[in-house]
């Protein structure tokens, strides 16, 4: 059993999946047996646009150092449109959250089919390594949290 | 508070080698709520749910946590399992630590770490679950088939026959599809009219089946069981309950220069015409572009020789609105379009064809009556050139064709090569291919008799150029095996084009929010075990609009999906998803953010009396939720400005619960 060294850097991201596509997609990644860090933890949703903006606050508030938000491809959602909502939702919270200091590449969002588990691995990996390398994301945490 | 129950499973070894399971179980004993942990070989097995059902009875347990594979594979295992104990189905969280950790982390502690943190997130989740009812609803027993290729008429055939209505709705004005077009059938040369058009009869009499042809679906809206969909049925300007099907008009009209699409414009028809002798519905019909009476209103002699007086210059399209309880897609292929090979010359020389041209070629109810003649000069020829996959199996980013094999190719191949050297022994027959691909019951066979028996040339390499050269098309071509390059002056070279999916079918897709993969074909629910179903609840698949497939193959998937559509009708009530939206009225300030965004039109507004704190009351406006219609997306809540709005399930609560646990 290898033990990894606790003092390395590891970031904490949640990840939000849609069951349809996404969600599915990180199975079938499962499947494939095709490995990305176990940094990222994901939480499943009905659909992207399940995913209201103070998730992610509060993510970032609780200490998370990357959030990322996974759906159908625009045209897929299974809900018609909710990925629609999700990708203008986002774009404004995003740009909202790096005006208030924490980087435009600690959030993310993806479109991930269930057919796409190799794209799910890579998009975790390169997100990751991304946040791996900002390093812990103090911008937002409340420190009153951490007990 | 909740008392909870943490089950974690081993899988045999496929969690248990990369996530310490007994570790996990140890790790969330001092969670909130947790009053019992325990890790087992599978949870699944009957062994271990009659665990979970004693434990819940031991330990009074109120809610589960089962640490296990995917939901998506599981959920509804343990969902019974706990009914079965006597809670409520929706008190179960499954964390999955099968597909998203043991299998994509090799590092034990790694593994071990995240499984303890999804554990964790679960385990907050369940503490404010609360209990979920379904509600029920009906059952509309009538199907739609939406394609009236083999593969429609073989799933209406058999939903009819099981005593439930069916509506078949065909784009073109005849059913039948592309079999309809073929010659002889392999593997068993029969030919394709004769085995079809009995089935197209049995369809036009069937007392269950109506056939909608020349229509398109332009709407459709509702879930399973309860679909509304809205077709357009166009314009023949033909009463179609009067026609005899006589053809006297289709003698009599004046234009006669209709490209004919039955035969692949390779004749014509006139303006007025049936498309095939067997068409089903045997009805005319007029196209507009070319009838002299509906472009300028001159004319009007198909009016004057009908006996019947059918013709009817002012026919509207009609829209037929109907609720169905399931629906099967059976939207077929067409072969790619061949304009982009200008390599193989087949805009350049008439004597270049699809082998699909090549099936109305050789047909006899086809534009030469069966003999094969050069559509240039109306000569037999003598040299034949086939090319295999053309447009089949190109390279992931190639500029043209597709990645996939067509599946169909070798075989149809085989069978033209040998009807060939059947009826014209004189004739040099060449095929070119990459692999010949024959797997099939009695396909091998069929594809060696080409080779042995008919003296078929097979040629592993494929044709690097076509140059019509005066009266004959030089083919530049490669031998792989004997390494050498091959020149052959042919009179005829046939293409195997690659198929694909109908173009109507990706709106198609939109419109039955049924998902489809990359080429447009519609994708299964499992790729194993449900491949009939559509992700999408109510929707069933059937023939090549699922992926290429030759006619025994296409009429087994259109049986399989007409038993699951049977099993589905057979039901009066279905139970739905309890994970729905509801709204809190005393937050709600009926601004309609919500019923905005709503894909499903399941938010209406009422007026409510509310008593106000000095016992005046007041009339408002507030939300409310059809539990029938929501199907629990979630989109609502997030437009709720108020934070009236919350997806039962999976509510804001619940969902922060799982960050904090992860981020902890
Ligand atoms: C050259 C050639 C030779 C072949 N020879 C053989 C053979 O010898 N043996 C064999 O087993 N197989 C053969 N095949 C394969 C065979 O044609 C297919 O397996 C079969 O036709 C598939 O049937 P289908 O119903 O799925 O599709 P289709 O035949 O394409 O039928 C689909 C139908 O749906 C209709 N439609 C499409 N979209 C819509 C819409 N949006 N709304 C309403 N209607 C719509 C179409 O008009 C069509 O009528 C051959 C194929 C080719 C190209």
């Amino acid at each position: 059993m290898q033990i990894n060294n606790t003092t390395e850097f590891r970031p904490k991201i949640v990840a939000f999946c849609c069951n349809w596509c996404s969600y599915a997609g990180a199975d079938l990644a499962g499947n494939n047996r095709l490995s990305y860090p176990a940094d990222i933890k994901i939480i499943r949703v009905p659909c992207s646009c399940r995913v209201n903006p103070t998730f992610i606050l509060r993510a970032f508030q609780r200490g998370a150092d990357g959030v990322i938000l996974c759906g159908c491809h625009p045209g897929d959602c299974h809900y018609t449109s909710g990925n629609y909502y999700t990708r203008r939702r986002m774009t404004l919270l995003f740009s909202m959250m790096n005006y208030l200091g924490i980087e435009k590449e600690r959030t993310r969002v993806e479109w991930v089919s269930a057919a796409e588990g190799a794209k799910f691995a890579a998009v975790m990996q390169d997100f990751a390594q991304t946040v791996a390398a900002l390093g812990e994301s103090k911008r937002l945490e409340d420190l009153r949290c951490k007990q | 508070m909740q008392r909870i129950g943490v089950f974690v499973c081993w899988c045999g070894s496929n969690i248990a080698a990369t996530v310490d399971v007994q570790r996990v179980a140890d790790a969330v004993r001092s969670e909130p709520g947790v009053v019992f942990s325990v890790d087992y070989q599978y949870m699944c097995s009957q062994a271990g749910q009659s665990m979970i059902v004693d434990a819940v009875k031991e330990h009074q347990l109120t809610g589960l946590v089962i640490c296990s594979c995917s939901p998506r594979m599981h959920e509804s295992t343990f969902r019974k399992t706990a009914q079965l104990a006597g809670i409520n189905p929706y008190m179960v969280e499954i964390a999955n630590i099968r597909e998203q950790c043991s299998w994509v982390h090799k590092d034990i502690f790694i593994g071990t770490q995240k499984a303890i943190t999804l554990a964790k997130a679960a385990i907050a989740k369940v503490n404010l679950n609360t209990p979920l009812t379904s509600g029920e609803s009906k059952v509309t027993k009538r199907a739609l088939v939406i394609g009236g290729g083999i593969a429609g008429i073989q799933s209406a055939l058999d939903i009819a026959d099981a005593g439930f209505p069916v509506d078949l709705v065909e784009k073109e004005a005849t059913i039948g599809g592309k079999m309809a077009q073929l010659d002889k059938t392999f593997p068993t040369l029969d030919c394709a009219a004769c085995i079809l058009t009995p089935k197209m009869v049995d369809v036009a009499q069937h007392e269950n089946i109506r056939i909608i042809s020349h229509a398109q679906v332009e709407e459709v809206g509702g879930f399973v069981g309860n679909f509304h969909v809205k077709i357009r049925k166009k314009a023949r300007f033909v009463d179609e309950s009067i026609c005899t099907g006589c053809g006297l008009c289709t003698e009599k009209c004046p234009q006669k220069k209709v490209p004919n699409a039955f035969n692949l414009n390779m004749d014509h028809h006139r303006a007025i015409y049936i498309p095939f002798a067997q068409a089903v519905p045997k009805v005319a019909i007029i196209d507009p572009d070319y009838c002299s009476m509906l472009k300028n209103g001159k004319c009007g002699v198909c009016a004057k020789v009908c006996s019947v007086g059918a013709i009817d210059y002012q026919q509207k399209d009609e829209i037929i609105e109907e609720d169905y309880g399931a629906i099967v897609t059976a939207t077929g292929y067409n072969p790619i379009s061949l304009e982009k090979y200008d390599e193989y010359a087949y805009s350049l020389s008439k004597d270049v064809i699809t082998s699909l041209e090549f099936e109305r070629l050789t047909n006899a109810a086809g534009p030469t009556q069966g003999h094969l003649i050069r559509p240039s000069d109306g000569k037999q020829p003598h040299t034949i050139v086939f090319v295999q996959c053309v447009g089949s199996r190109c390279a992931a980013n190639a500029e043209k064709g597709k990645e996939y094999c067509s599946k169909i190719c070798c075989m149809y191949t085989a069978k033209h090569a040998m009807l060939v050297r059947d009826k014209y022994p004189d004739t040099e027959v060449y095929v070119f291919y990459i692999d010949v691909r024959t797997p099939g019951k009695s396909f091998d066979e069929f594809y060696r008799r080409a080779v042995e028996e008919y003296g078929v040339h097979y040629i592993k390499g494929m044709v690097g150029k076509v140059i019509p050269e005066g009266n004959t098309l030089k083919v530049q071509a490669s031998d792989l095996l004997m390494n050498k390059q091959l020149h052959i002056d042919a009179d005829l070279v046939v293409l195997a084009a690659a198929i694909e999916p109908d173009r109507s079918a990706r709106p198609l897709a939109t419109m039955l929010t049924a998902s489809m993969d990359t080429n447009d074909f519609f994708t299964e629910a499992h790729p194993k075990l449900r491949p009939v179903e559509s992700p999408t609840a109510g929707i069933f698949l059937s023939g090549t609009c699922q992926g290429p497939k030759d006619i025994p193959e296409t009429v087994s998937q259109a049986s399989a999906a007409a038993a699951k559509v049977i099993g589905l009708l057979c039901k009066n009530t279905l139970k739905g998803n309890p994970c729905v939206a509801v709204s809190d009225e005393m937050m709600c300030n009926g601004c309609s953010s919500c019923a905005n965004v709503c894909p499903y039109g399941a938010i209406t507004y009422e007026s409510k009396e509310f008593r106000m704190p000095d016992r005046t009351t007041r009339m408002r406006r507030v939300a409310k939720v059809n539990p029938a219609v929501c199907q629990g997306c979630g989109c609502c809540t997030v437009a709720c400005p108020s934070g009236a709005m919350d997806l039962d399930g999976f509510k804001n609560q619940q969902i922060m619960a799982e960050v904090d646990a992860i981020c902890k």
